[in-house]
């Protein structure tokens, strides 16, 4: 009888422990299916999307819930990259920052090099009283300045969403604009302006 | 005051109630005018192009692609697109319908792989053989419920490495494809998105394609709709027929187990 | 020849009920492709439908109608079993017909 316990017991270890090496990783499977199955075109390349920055990895990981000290810590470590604009001045012309948020494209694989990357922000943001094709993915930024005011304090929280909006919410959905050099400081003051300048459409 | 109280909400109730028609009745006008249109599919045309394909022999073996297994034994078409993708025995890998098309082209009627995949998204005077093959296949599981299996360790695999891809943010956006399908009742400009990981939305979505694209004047199929994903998720280009392909449309194929295949559809 | 029409003509009450899908480009002829060059003007002239060698329809298309187009229409007079040949004749002499039998 102890004999076959013992036997039992060993064949359970060795299972066990083959079943453990074993373990199909299937991260780091699809991992190396990325660099065998993606073709660099034009700015997307796969260099790019193979190399994941810490934000994007943990966030792919834990792309449900996180906690409380996790979410602090992205939250600190974006914040951190914040550039703010060189000569102090937030605003640009918000005619400028509509054509930035109806403008679609940039860094896409059918994109030129170096072309003018666009925010998209229609895409996913509701902004003029007159632009009925928005989208809802993120909230409405309707009536943006009206609501929040003109002051430093509005500005530099701002800028810093639209810079990098992880600094405020952990793995958001939004893309960090001014961190992943998609849109330029010109840019960005555009849509400041287009978001808070009292005579822009979002504010009518 | 109770009555000024009573009519002034009615008042308002009125009031409010055509800006939130507005928004629903676009998406409502949109599908009547599908449902208009779909009984005038040009996708039937190539249904037709692809039954002529799949029947006629081409060189250099001379031979149709009647012997070609889909999963469900040589030849065998009804119920075979509601089981892909599946494991293959003879190739000992899991297969989608487009990778088991150019393996029968090429092992069965002798292309080179080269030929078996040229034009495989067809243009303006540039139709593709594989878009005619599949929107004939697929109508050969029209009314079927879908019904991948996930049994084999590398079926398995294939849809975990799908799911690891699904959640897998990269590039300059930080995109990936939970970032816009994995919520409910969200849009992106006005184009309604869906949720596949929400069982009734993968079943109704994963049933609209391949379609006929009207915006294309194509026959699309699910490569393709992946292909034109990853690009503006700012990714580099997928191979056609890759295994991290097939790996996703496992991954969206088992989420939508149960639903009932309509295909070929028609869409913008 | 082109590509073939999917045809269905089906008797409902006195009226045939027909039903034509066509596979063409209908180029107007307007439209430049990625290099700015314009894409030739290709696209149905006339098509005309016969019942039993009746003409039933008879029609003038142009730059007007989109790619692909899908007709339809309505007639008296038909039976069951009965013969319906539809025809299109485009711009650059391409033509097609195509039969169908009233079910």
């Amino acid at each position: 009888m102890k004999k076959i316990i013992i036997t039992l017991f060993i064949s359970l270890i060795v299972t066990g422990c083959v079943t453990a090496t074993i373990q199909p990783d299937y991260a780091k499977a699809m991992l190396e299916l990325l660099n065998k199955d993606f073709v660099s075109k034009g700015p997307a390349t796969v260099e790019r999307i193979v190399n994941q920055d810490s934000v994007q990895h943990f966030c792919s990981i834990y792309n449900k819930s996180r906690s409380e000290e996790m979410s602090e810590q992205i939250t600190a470590s974006q914040l951190k990259t914040i550039k703010y604009p060189s000569d102090e001045n937030y605003i640009g012309n918000w005619e400028e920052g509509e054509k930035i948020a109806q403008n679609g494209r940039g860094f896409q694989s059918s994109d030129p090099l170096g072309g003018v990357n666009g925010g998209n922000c229609y895409a996913c943001h509701r902004i003029t009283k007159n632009e009925i094709s928005y989208g809802d993915i993120g909230p409405s930024l309707y009536n943006y300045g009206k609501k929040h005011g003109n002051n430093e304090k509005v500005y530099k929280y701002t800028w810093a969403k639209i810079y990098n909006s992880q600094a405020f919410t952990a793995c958001s959905d939004m893309p960090r604009f001014g961190h992943a050099g998609i849109l330029n400081e010109k840019q960005i003051k555009d849509v400041m302006a287009l978001l808070l300048d009292p005579k822009s459409p979002t504010n009518q | 005051m109770k009555l000024i109280m009573k009519y002034s909400l009615t008042i308002l109730a009125i009031l409010v109630a055509p800006c939130v028609l507005a928004e629903g009745s676009s998406s409502d006008e949109i599908a009547k005018y599908r449902e208009l249109l779909a009984d005038g599919n040009p996708a039937e045309l190539w249904e037709m192009r692809g039954e002529e394909l799949w029947k006629k022999k081409v060189s250099p073996n001379n031979v149709s692609l009647e012997r070609c297994d889909l999963g469900k034994g040589p030849g065998v078409l009804k119920g075979a697109y509601v089981e892909l993708p599946r494991y293959f025995e003879d190739v000992n890998k899991v297969m989608d319908l487009e990778q088991r098309l150019i393996f029968c082209r090429t092992s069965i009627q002798g292309l080179s792989y080269e030929q078996a995949v040229s034009s495989h998204f067809g243009s303006v005077g540039n139709p593709s053989d594989i878009e005619a093959l599949v929107a004939y296949i697929t109508s050969e599981s029209k009314g079927m419920k879908m019904a991948v299996s996930i049994k084999h360790p590398k079926e398995m695999e294939a849809y975990e490495i799908g799911k690891n891809f699904f959640y897998y943010r990269a590039g300059t956006h930080d995109f990936s494809c939970a970032t816009c399908h994995s919520s409910d009742k969200k849009r992106i400009r006005l184009q309604e998105l869906s949720n596949l990981l929400n069982k009734k939305d993968a079943q109704k979505t994963y049933a609209t394609w391949p379609a006929y694209r009207v915006s294309q004047g194509e026959v699309r199929t699910m490569q393709h709709r992946l292909s034109d994903c990853l690009r503006q998720q700012r990714f580099p280009e997928p191979k056609y027929a890759s295994t991290t392909m097939t790996a996703l449309i496992m991954f969206m194929a088992k989420n939508a187990e149960g639903g009932v295949f309509d295909g070929p559809a028609l869409k913008r | 020849m082109a590509d073939p029409m999917r045809i269905r003509a089906v008797l409902s009450g006195d009226k045939v009920d027909v039903k034509v899908l066509i596979r063409h480009d209908m180029e107007t002829g307007l439209r430049k492709d990625a290099n700015g060059k314009i894409i030739p003007a290709h696209f149905i002239q006339t098509l005309t439908a016969k019942y039993e060698d009746k003409t039933v329809l008879d029609t003038v298309m142009g730059i007007a109608v989109s790619k692909d187009p899908f007709l339809s229409f309505k007639f008296k007079g038909g039976v069951k079993g009965g013969k319906l040949v539809v025809s299109w004749v485009d711009n650059l002499g391409d033509t097609r017909t195509d039969t169908a039998i009233v079910s």
